[in-house]
């Protein structure tokens, strides 16, 4: 949309989908639970979302989403952050970010090849983030039990990984039907 | 006033100090609490912050959600460690006293010493940051953020989260009850699937909604000249007093402390069983 | 002479995504310390001139633009939206949206932290004006505890900061109630003649803005300006109706006693024009009203008491009937309870105490999705009902909920949209609907399912005559056919006036007044104390002495 202000890197736009993308990412993480029948274990909605914001907007906006949102849903629920799953999430949106080259939504549409795509591409952040950086996180900064932390951590990657499948591209899919094709605006 | 974290006019001198120097306090504080697993100093550190809280007139109802949930979390996950890496403690203190049991299952001194350090380290953070939130504007953050480094757009965006929070949360109410009257079903009452499916009918208008929001809220900050130098100034900003230099230098002097400790450890461990 | 502030000279736009030019070959000139009406249908293009004015375009809209247009004697393409933005402030339509401080305070001094300006003199300046728009006491507060005009005013004051010498509004009045419309007009009013300001209004209540000495009105048609002149000639080439807008009810009134308009003098202002002569000719228009015939009692709310976990009481005791097949207007001041009162009959929210009955039956047992069944109700922002993509989709959705079988849900459906007018469209994308359209959409979508009872939250809210009309029509027409109570939410007073049956006031949750609108709008306290506003031609009646003014207002209703 903006062609001219591409001056000191980080747009308004951006600024602001960063202020929004981390509001919403907070209420829904706070306040929605899909259930997955397994008990205890919901579907994350607001990682789909995260995926839906750094797609349109790329890492940098991705990363400070998942960084503020979870700082805050830890800050507000538990008191302080748990930095390393902080840390873990924002990279997620970080490497998310990364497929708003290859997607490229706001021209249009979306084939079957770049759903499946990105379905490789988050399922792969997902490992990465949840399975590694995480759990060595925990053990690094909280000298938590190796056992213990990358069982969690593989929990939660497979979570996310099928949140994001499932909420992540529906709303993709939603979003590109929603746009009105190019030069369709014609008065009847 | 936005009432998300809790913050109420309240007149102590913990409520008169500055975001910065909150802020700062807080970060350094929960960082050497964060690095350390001296016993002593966490304990110390915990105690401190109990009697810092008594200071500021917070009543017990108003954090005892969070204290529950913290204390949920805690204990899930000690049982835990407990369950999948019962021998860690041994492993970490490089001794081993059995208390009873055997094998696997053998229940150690060392092991209970390390998840009771590990409690300390969910609890003694919580009074930091409930002095934190309750006793500081929250539009006092983001000029903190920005005073201690953050670049102003970044301390921005984080502004804009906290405004839009409630409205956020007041659309997300009402098209869940739009949604129903519509006849999506998302009570208990209906089936797994439908609930599922009834969510999602929320979850897409919210976030049209929200996409729709950010460009009209980027016109309207472009129209008021965000952006346009590089340094911005804050309404909120406050200057410092003595008040907040005692908060930084008392801060200081704990990080100190806990790195003294970590010295003569020879390492995060404060190991009593050698 | 001076030179123009704004000079436009055949300037001609095109959206990067049209196909066609949304502006045509528009000159025009504006000086300085004028006050212009922008004035036009629906997607006429006027928010797009204000953007080329305030540079939103072509700095955040793409497209190309032709022809010269000057600010100042600078040519605006060649400014930065910065620089523009110091010498012409816009207070945009949606007052939510531009409200970005955390408070009061912080929203006002927003500019002036952007410049980098040092704090104390922000303080000051934040003082000054807040203090000008009686915000004084309440700096500390945030968006959410501030009533629509406490909104507007805080948006006005964030952009008189900066001493710019140029305003543009964009549709100021959408959301605010009669009463707290003619203090925001009053407002501009006051800052013009004071600061000697340049203002430009765009809006859709063009009554209440020439009742604010506006010096000219620009008419717009299809991205074209068709008319631009003093309100008196404005009124007098008979501009407005011809455009699809709605001139002033008292021109309406003389037009229909066959006046000869032009002849007239004062003719721009209901308290000037002057018609004494013509008193006969305007007394005799007088229509019997026909009372309300009795209709059997549908809804019944009987002592129903509610309030908000943290406030006081909202109400206590309330009692109200509403009867089968009316047309139920429900008016009253921002935050009075009205929203709150139609959440506690569709069950968004539940009663303290007190009952609810349907036709007989209580329904407080009864869920949101079984209340909808008969209680059908359209929210104020149509954003918060859509779920689909397509028009048709988003109609049959609620029909498919329900199992209706395929080929019913199809004729059913159809037959909706035939009647809304989006027929056409029914395979449209939703977001290449205007916002009209998207509300008639939602109406649909709840219409379709066959309530008894129709809730409507301010359906008028920004949209223009024709419209309103098409609007109103439609719904009178269900109203006929299918017997459908309608209850209609309202801060628009032709719409009370003139098509409404009864009219509920409700103010600080108590039920002040049941009447018919014409006997509302004839009783000053009533009027005052529910911060409504009395239409042109109860004040033209008034100043010509003609009793029963409602008998007039019945003239130009019955068509
Ligand atoms: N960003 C855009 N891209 C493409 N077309 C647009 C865009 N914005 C507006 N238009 C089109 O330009 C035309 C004029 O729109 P504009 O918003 O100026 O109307 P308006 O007179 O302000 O109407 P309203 O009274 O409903 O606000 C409309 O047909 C609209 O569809
Ligand atoms: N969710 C809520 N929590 C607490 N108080 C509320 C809530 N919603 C509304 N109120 C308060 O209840 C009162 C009535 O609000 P309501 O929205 O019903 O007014 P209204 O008559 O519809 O006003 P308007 O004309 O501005 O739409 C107001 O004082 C408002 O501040
Ligand atoms: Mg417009
Ligand atoms: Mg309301």
């Amino acid at each position: 949309m903006n062609n001219k202000q591409k001056k000191s890197g980080f747009s308004v736009r951006s600024v602001v989908a960063t202020g929004i993308g981390a509001a919403v990412f907070f209420v829904l993480m706070k306040f929605i639970a899909i259930p997955t029948g397994i008990s205890n274990t919901n579907i994350n909605v607001a990682e789909g979302w995260l995926a839906l914001i750094a797609g349109l907007f790329g890492p940098v906006v991705g990363l400070l989403v998942g960084f503020i949102g979870h700082t805050l849903n830890d800050a507000v629920t538990y008191g302080s952050p748990w930095w390393s799953w902080v840390i873990a999430d924002a990279l997620f949106g970080f490497l998310l970010g990364l497929s708003k080259r290859f997607l490229a939504l706001e021209y249009g549409d979306l084939s079957a090849k770049k759903l499946i795509q990105f379905n490789i591409w988050q399922a792969v952040s997902n490992i990465f983030v949840w399975v590694v950086v995480a759990p060595i996180g925990d053990i690094l900064i909280y000298k938590e039990a190796a056992q213990k932390v990358f069982l969690q951590g593989a929990v939660t990657a497979v979570v996310n990984i099928v949140s994001v499948a499932v909420i992540g591209s529906l709303l993709l899919v939603a979003y590109v039907k929603s746009r009105p094709k190019k030069s369709s605006l014609r008065s009847e | 006033m936005n009432n998300l974290f809790g913050y109420k006019k309240r007149d102590t001198w913990l409520n008169h100090t500055t975001g910065t120097a909150k802020l700062v306090g807080f970060l350094l504080l929960t960082t050497i609490g964060m690095i350390s697993y001296d016993t002593r100093f966490l304990l110390g550190l915990g105690l401190f912050a109990v009697v810092l809280m008594q200071t500021t007139q917070i009543k017990y109802h108003e954090y005892a959600l969070m204290l529950n949930l913290v204390l949920v979390f805690a204990v899930i996950n000690l049982v835990m460690i407990m369950v999948l890496a019962p021998q860690y403690g041994t492993q970490l203190y490089g001794t081993r006293h059995v208390l009873f049991g055997s094998g696997y299952w053998s229940i150690t001194q060392e092991q209970l010493f390390y998840e009771f350090n590990l409690l300390l380290k969910y609890l003694f953070s919580l009074p930091f940051a409930i002095i934190l939130l309750f006793t500081t504007n929250p539009s006092e953050f983001s000029a903190g953020l920005n005073k201690i480094g953050v670049p102003y757009k970044i301390a921005y965006a984080f502004a804009i989260t906290l405004r839009y929070i409630p409205d956020v949360q007041s659309d997300y109410h009402t098209i869940s009850l739009a949604q129903q009257a519509r006849g999506y079903e998302i009570s208990k009452k209906a089936s797994l699937k439908a609930r599922a499916k009834g969510a999602v009918q929320i979850i897409l208008p919210l976030v049209f909604t929200s996409l729709d929001r950010i460009e009209t809220i980027s016109q309207a900050m472009e129209l008021r000249r965000f952006g346009r130098q590089k340094k911005r100034s804050w309404y909120q900003e406050q200057s410092f007093s003595r008040r907040d230099v005692s908060v930084l230098v008392g801060s200081v002097i704990i990080v100190g402390i806990g790195i003294a400790l970590l010295l003569s450890n020879g390492g995060r461990l404060y190991n009593p069983f050698k | 002479m001076t030179l123009p502030l704004i000079d436009f000279k055949h300037v001609t736009f095109k959206y990067h995504a049209q196909a066609e030019p949304t502006l045509h070959d528009v000159s025009f000139q504006i000086n300085p310390g004028e006050k212009v009406l922008i004035a036009g249908a629906s997607g006429s293009g006027k928010t797009t001139l204000l953007r080329l004015l305030n540079g939103l375009i072509p700095q955040a809209y793409e497209g190309e633009v032709t022809g010269s247009l000057t600010l100042n004697g600078k040519n605006i393409l060649d400014q930065t939206l910065f620089d523009l933005s110091l010498q012409a402030g816009t207070v945009l339509q949606d007052s939510d949206a531009q409200f970005v401080g955390l408070t009061v305070a912080e929203d006002i001094a927003f500019a002036l932290e952007n410049d980098y300006q040092p704090v104390n003199k922000i303080k000051a300046a934040v003082s000054k004006w807040a203090n000008w728009f009686g915000l004084g006491e309440r700096l500390e507060l945030s968006p959410q505890a501030l009533s629509g005009g406490q909104k507007q005013r805080t948006a006005m004051a964030g952009v008189l900061v900066d001493d710019g010498k140029l305003l543009l509004f964009d549709e100021p009045l959408a959301s605010l109630d009669p009463a707290a419309g003619a203090t925001a007009m009053e407002m501009i009013d006051n800052l013009q003649s004071e600061r000697d300001l340049t203002v430009v209004i765009i809006e859709h209540r063009i009554e209440e803005v020439l009742n604010a000495n506006v010096d000219r009105v620009i008419v717009m048609a299809d991205g074209r300006i068709v008319a631009n002149g003093t309100p008196t000639e404005i009124i007098q080439a008979g501009v407005l109706p011809k455009n699809g807008l709605d001139e002033p009810l008292y021109i309406q009134l003389l037009r229909r006693a066959n006046i000869d308009i032009t002849k007239i003098s004062g003719i721009s202002d209901v308290s000037t024009v002057n018609v004494n002569q013509h008193k006969a000719a305007i007394a005799q228009l007088k229509q019997k009203i026909n009372k309300n015939q009795h209709l059997a009692p549908q809804l019944v709310i009987k002592d129903l008491a509610f309030s908000y976990d943290n406030n006081q009481t909202l109400f206590a005791q309330f009692n109200a009937t509403i009867n089968q097949g009316e047309i139920l207007g429900i008016v009253g001041k921002n935050g009075s309870g009205k929203t709150t009162l139609s959440h506690l009959l569709t069950g968004f929210l539940n009663p303290e105490s007190g009952d609810i009955l349907l036709d007989g039956q209580s329904v407080l047992q009864q869920s949101i999705k079984e209340r909808a069944d008969h209680i059908g109700y359209v929210l104020q922002n149509p954003n918060h009902m859509i779920t689909k993509s397509t028009v048709y989709e988003e109609v049959a959705s609620g029909l498919v909920l329900r199992q209706i079988p395929e080929d019913q849900i199809e004729t059913r459906v159809r037959q909706v949209l035939k009647l809304i007018d989006l027929d056409a469209m029914r395979h449209w994308p939703i977001a290449a609907l205007s916002f009209g359209q998207k509300k008639r959409l939602t109406i649909a979508a709840v219409l379709v399912l066959e309530p008894k009872i129709l809730i409507l939250d301010e359906p008028t809210a920004g949209q223009d005559a024709t419209h309103t009309g098409e609007l109103l029509q439609f719904l009178s027409r269900i109203n006929k056919d299918k017997q459908t109570t309608i209850i209609i939410i309202t801060h628009d007073m032709h719409l009370l006036a003139n098509f409404v049956q009864r009219t509920l006031v409700i103010v600080n949750g108590q039920l002040i007044g049941d009447t018919t609108p014409a006997e509302l709008l004839a009783d000053e306290q009533l009027v005052e104390d529910a911060s409504l506003r009395t239409t042109s031609i109860y004040q033209l009646a008034e100043r010509l002495e003609i009793s029963h003014p409602e008998e007039l207002n019945a003239a130009i209703v019955t068509q």
